[in-house]
């Protein structure tokens, strides 16, 4: 479990995260939602220590990870996997060295376990076979795969995803989001994704926190949220034509 | 104020870079590493170059000693000392400057905008230790000994082309660099490499791994990396000879 509490980050003069508070539970998909540049990758950086936060408290299982020493937080980030917006696939090595990576670091498995370990990750994500090829060799979408891979491969207790499923088509992005929710149940660890993606917040979104303009406007079960009355989730949700139209024939207008 | 600022970026960044690694390992094979990317790759470069410059300086020095007075193993002698004492650990350092520091600030700073270096702080790694130190010690491994390489063939491209052009005989040349040999003055060689070694490779990583914005700015970090390190290579040169020669 992580918990957020009235966390705020300015840049310069711009405030881009305004005192959000927030549960992420243990076990369950949290979801981040919001507009483009309201916040959502920032408050995940905030979380994980790569910005630094103005105010406020981030607890891992209670601990208040801002106030830890370098060592204590290394600590911590051994057991957290990221999935970074841009997948930040070290370039210099192939797919399996990618994945390995923190096998390489962090276990004293033989060599034949972390290629076992390698390979049932690719697999998950549907990367079999691309092993030798480089970051540079592969598309879009399956940069975002990989990196999912190498954030899974250490079997995380924190699972940090920046939009797993931008860039690929909606029956992948099925997979990807059904791994993540099963990874979340079988390890019970806390997974915190942040998405666009509507078919994902309503299929994967036990516990939506929805960022606007860097404040967190509404709270609730991705279900719920078709239901909703506050104006700017509404903006949001159906935003698209074709959501509206699905909309209004289920509601038989 | 801006100088300032960056010499207590950089110390506390090599403070970082020579704290204790995670997995002795893994630093062992990325120094193995950076010896080929770094060392080996620059040898042909060094290889051409200096056999060239030895030869050049031998027809000059022949030129122009002309005076009977200038007994004729001073091209040999003149041909050793400038290879040993400054163009081989000075030039061919700043020579390297160049193509190492751009390699190596360019590198580093194209993880750092692509978040690579991000990742590996997420995943509770050292970042500067693991990217910068095995370029450092790999640096300062290698370049003592491309540098010897260097020595030996700018001596032997001065004795091929001096012979070849009638610039001087062969007696002459190989007696010139035997003369009045002093062993020590290859320690103030080496130390200058060693020295200039550790200033490219730390300062090259300094300004990559602090690289901000895009790949503009990857461009503007791998000039700094050159531009600072050639500055500091000279400064450099210039206290250990005072150190050294006085
Ligand atoms: N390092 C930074 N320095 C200055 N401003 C920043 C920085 N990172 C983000 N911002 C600003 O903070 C705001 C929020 O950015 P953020 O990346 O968190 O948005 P986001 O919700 O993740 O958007 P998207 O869905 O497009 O990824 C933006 O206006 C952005 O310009
Ligand atoms: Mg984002």
């Amino acid at each position: 479990m992580i918990e957020i509490k009235n966390i705020s980050k300015s840049f310069g003069e711009r405030l881009v995260v305004d005192d959000v508070s927030f549960v992420f539970e243990q076990g369950k998909t949290n979801l981040i939602i919001g507009e483009s540049g309201s916040g959502k990758t920032t408050i995940m950086k905030l979380m994980v220590g790569l910005h630094e936060i103005d105010k406020g408290e981030i607890l891992y299982d209670g601990q208040n990870f801002p106030t830890l020493g370098v060592k204590d937080k290394q600590e911590v980030r051994k057991k957290i996997g990221m999935l970074f917006q841009g997948g930040a696939l070290f370039d210099s090595q192939t797919l399996e060295e990618n994945v390995r990576f923190p096998l390489d670091m962090f276990t004293e498995m033989s060599p034949e376990e972390k290629m076992e370990r390698v390979n049932v990750c690719l697999e998950k994500v549907q990367l079999t076979g691309k092993n030798k090829l480089y970051p540079g060799e592969l598309s879009g979408g399956m940069k975002k795969r990989a990196a999912l891979a190498r954030a899974i491969a250490n079997e995380p207790q924190y699972l940090f995803c920046d939009e797993p499923n931008s860039g690929l088509d909606p029956k992948t992005s099925i997979v990807i989001d059904n791994l993540i929710l099963s990874l979340t149940r079988e390890l019970n660890i806390t997974t915190i994704v942040i998405t666009h993606d509507m078919n994902s917040v309503v299929e994967i979104g036990e516990n939506v926190l929805y960022i606007y303009k860097g404040k967190p406007w509404w709270t609730g079960n991705g279900k719920d949220i078709l239901k909703t009355t506050n104006p700017e989730l509404l903006d949001f949700v159906f935003a698209s034509g074709f959501m509206k139209e699905v909309y209004n024939a289920v509601k038989g207008k | 104020m801006n100088l300032f600022f960056h010499l207590g970026r950089y110390f506390l960044l090599i403070k970082r870079v020579f704290s204790k690694p995670e997995k002795m390992s893994v630093y062992m094979k990325q120094i193995v590493h950076e010896i080929d990317n770094i060392g080996i790759s620059s040898l042909p470069i060094i290889a051409i170059i200096s056999f060239f410059m030895g030869g050049v300086i031998t027809i000059q020095s022949a030129f122009g000693f002309t005076s009977p007075l200038v007994p004729l193993y001073a091209v040999g002698f003149t041909v050793r000392e400038s290879m040993l004492l400054e163009f081989c650990p000075t030039i061919v350092c700043l020579i390297l400057a160049g193509k190492m520091g751009s390699n190596i600030a360019s590198e580093i700073g194209s993880m750092r905008i692509t978040e690579q270096i991000d990742a590996l702080e997420i995943m509770g790694i050292n970042s500067a230790g693991y990217l910068i130190l095995p370029k450092i010690l790999g640096g300062v491994l290698i370049l003592p000994f491309l540098i010897a390489i260097s020595m030996f063939l700018g001596i032997f491209g001065g004795y091929v082309m001096g012979v070849a052009t009638h610039a001087c005989t062969s007696y002459e040349y190989i007696y010139g660099i035997q003369a009045f040999f002093e062993p020590w003055k290859l320690y103030y060689s080496f130390t200058k490499v060693i020295t200039f070694a550790f200033l490219i490779t730390s300062i090259s990583a300094y300004f990559g791994y602090y690289t901000h914005g895009g790949a503009l700015e990857v461009g503007k970090s791998s000039t700094a990396a050159v531009v600072y390190s050639s500055i500091l290579i000279l400064i450099f040169n210039f206290l250990l000879t005072q150190l050294f020669l006085t």
